[in-house]
């Protein structure tokens, strides 16, 4: 039976010393910080690289989002599969990809995690179980199901595996899409463990979601007429996305059947770097602001569990630049892709004869991350 | 006359259309409020109202296929979708609803639908933002495809579009978008669908290509000899194509080149070097070359410039069959 539950963001945090997150230790909530840190750092280092065009094409950043990617990573282990859309670096980053990786990718070099072919839009992690970065709105969806199904596959036919859980992230957008859709239906027909987590920032590109989706203010009807268990959760208070996030994720894995999350966030740039914003004001994005994330969860832990101080803050921030400065001159040095090994390599596993009219055709190296 | 860009030709072509007949309605993702992804419908939605000018949710099966709706019901819609790469989810729609209503019902319904859709590479976007599907689209009848290169081509074949009763794929090259401009005329007028433009006339060569590769032909003839008389033409539709020009240019040159930014295999140079070989057998003095992009996946940002046919390429072919 669907089931519907609405919190707002405050409605647990009054019941002090009943929620779940307080079970967790100090050590814990501090990597969770570090974590949101580094994409924040990272995110702004990539659109200073953008507007240098260092970075080409387009570029989807994601922050004001931390807590989305960081605080549903966190409920999962670390071999269930997660697959997302092309607002990716958050998640890769939250899934144990070096920013190394990550920054070399987008700047086109030979040690992106894609072998700087994919670019931005394009975060593949195999090691770390993440499928993906992808462009299209709403295609990842359906992959999301089949992910969990061949992990239920292979825990209940084959007996090899343990119960996983799939997290498969998409847009407010992506949920007009028919794809979506589809993918649902077949989740919930098959009993398929994978939670379809809306990241709901409120825009669709550049159409506010009361313009852009019906039923706006209840999309989680959406996931509840398939008879999917459908949960609203804040998005910008990590613990909340914890306390609700984590129990999901258990009764998934356990009853191997889908949810279905709108985990309310918001974006602090625009779309893409491109894109001119003229559908918002800045004193909404102002507002947002001052309910940051991070901030909100170095609050909590400087003056609620006394785990960090001035002090400490700005070490773990140097650190963090530190290790995003890296990021950008290891990409900065990083060879390009060679045309010759590279231009026609992984389109087949055996190169074919007519893939290259005028040159040579070698086969590139294997990519060591994929 | 103003000097206009491809965007500000287009844009005006669509003001102009929709001044003249209130059938004609533009609707896509963000074309509205935010004028478009590359700002080709900006202001539209002020000046027409949201009624005319409508911003949809991301989801294109469902532009296209209620545009098919509207058309066959009496509108003149010109959806966009954002990257030719997003027509993905529209194919069913497109090719099995628009380019099959008028033979599926037997002339009785058609649909005047005319589906504008950025198109190719060379602005450093990843692949589903760089590709060129043209000859998918030209290989489902029913259909009509065609890819201006210039502004004033442009804004003439998309007049031309909208008013033809069958559906239309407005291709516009996203490398010309900002990087051409020209004098574009102010008044009524229609560059018609299926004929070509010779850009230049010749003697020794034909060099045939549409869109944005226009430009890098162009380039390609300035490093030639002075004495090498190349005859370079633009398709502007690529279906249905115009053979009369290209056969006449091949019979006089003897010598073709086909140069296009799509993958070689089953591309649109495919489909030419056959119909030269067909109608000019006994005049070619040498193959047909073809230079496109290569049979992988469009590369992101460092290769790109190596997949595009760009024009040191475009000069070796041309040198290679003359010296045939």
């Amino acid at each position: 039976m669907a089931q519907a539950t609405t919190t707002s963001a405050n409605s647990q945090a009054t019941q002090a010393g009943s929620r779940l997150v307080d079970s967790l230790d100090n050590a814990t909530l501090l990597g969770w910080l570090r974590s949101m840190q580094l994409i924040r750092e990272f995110e702004t280092r990539t659109q200073q690289a953008y507007q240098q065009a260092k970075i080409g094409g387009f570029c989807h950043i994601y922050s004001g989002q931390e807590a989305c990617a960081v605080g549903t990573i966190a409920c999962t282990n670390g071999d269930d599969p997660v697959i997302t859309a092309y607002r990716d670096h958050g998640h890769a980053l939250a899934r144990g990809m070096s920013a190394r990786a990550c920054m070399a990718e987008m700047y086109g070099k030979i040690d992106g995690c894609a072998k700087g072919k994919g670019g931005s839009m394009h975060m593949f992690d195999k090691p770390n179980h993440l499928y993906g970065g992808h462009g299209i709105v709403g295609a990842q969806t359906p992959l999301g199901a089949g992910l969990a199904f061949a992990a239920r596959y292979e825990w209940e036919v084959l007996g090899t595996g343990s119960k996983k859980v799939c997290l498969c992230y998409l847009g407010d957008g992506a949920v007009d899409q028919g794809a979506f859709h589809e993918a649902l239906n077949l989740s919930a027909l098959f009993g398929l463990p994978v939670i379809y987590i809306i990241e709901n920032n409120g825009y669709s590109m550049g159409t506010a979601i009361g313009r852009h989706t019906a039923n706006h203010e209840n999309l989680i009807s959406r996931g509840q007429s398939y008879g999917i268990h459908s949960v609203r959760i804040d998005g910008l208070d990590i613990r909340d996305v914890y306390d609700q996030f984590k129990p999901i994720v258990d009764m998934c894995r356990e009853e191997q059947k889908p949810a279905f999350v709108d985990l309310h966030t918001y974006r602090y740039q625009g779309h893409s770097m491109s894109d001119p914003q003229k559908y918002r004001t800045k004193e909404e994005v102002e507002q947002y602001k001052s309910k940051d994330s991070i901030a909100a969860l170095l609050d909590h832990l400087m003056n609620d569990r006394q785990a960090i101080d001035e002090d400490g803050w700005k070490a773990m921030r140097d650190e963090i630049r530190d290790e995003v400065k890296d990021s950008v001159e290891f990409a900065e040095r990083a060879e390009a892709p060679s045309v010759e090994a590279e231009l026609y390599s992984d389109v087949y596993i055996f190169p074919q004869p007519n893939l290259s009219p005028t040159r040579e055709y070698v086969h590139g190296a294997k990519n060591p991350l994929l | 006359m103003a000097e206009l860009n491809l965007v500000q030709a287009i844009n005006l072509a669509l003001a102009q259309e929709m001044e003249r007949d209130s059938r004609v309605m533009v609707l896509g993702e963000d074309v509205g409020l935010n004028g478009g992804v590359f700002r080709v419908t900006d202001g539209l939605q002020k000046r027409f109202g949201q009624d005319r000018v409508v911003d949809t949710p991301l989801a294109e099966s469902g532009i296209i296929g209620t545009s098919i709706g509207l058309a066959i019901n009496g509108m003149l819609p010109v959806p966009e979708i954002q990257f030719e790469g997003f027509l993905g989810p529209a194919y069913d729609q497109l090719v099995h609803h628009a380019g099959r209503m008028r033979t599926r019902t037997r002339g009785a319904v058609t649909v005047p639908l005319t589906v504008r859709v950025p198109v190719g590479g060379g602005i450093h976007a990843p692949e589903l933002h760089s590709d060129s599907p043209e000859a998918i689209y030209s290989h489902h009848v029913g259909i009509k495809v065609v890819m201006p290169s210039t502004p004033s081509d442009a804004k003439g074949l998309l007049l031309a579009a909208i008013r033809d009763p069958d559906p239309v794929i407005f291709f516009e090259p996203k490398r010309v978008y900002r990087s051409y401009k020209e004098h574009v005329p102010e008044d009524d007028y229609i560059v018609p669908i299926g004929k070509a433009k010779i850009v230049t006339e010749g003697e020794d060569v034909t060099v045939i290509t549409w869109g944005a590769t226009v430009f890098q032909a162009l380039a390609a003839l300035d490093e030639l000899p002075e004495d090498v008389s190349v005859e370079l033409i633009d398709m502007r539709t690529i279906y249905p194509m115009d053979e009369d020009t290209i056969v006449e240019s091949v019979r006089k040159t003897g010598r073709c080149v086909v140069v296009h930014e799509a993958a070689r295999t089953a591309g649109m140079g495919a489909e030419i070097a056959t119909i030269l070989q067909e109608k000019c057998f006994l005049h070619l003095e040498a193959p047909v070359q073809r230079v496109t992009g290569f049979d992988t996946v469009m590369p992101y940002y460092k290769l790109e410039n190596h997949y595009l046919p760009e024009a040191p390429r475009i000069k070796e072919a041309i040198e290679q069959v003359l010296a045939y």
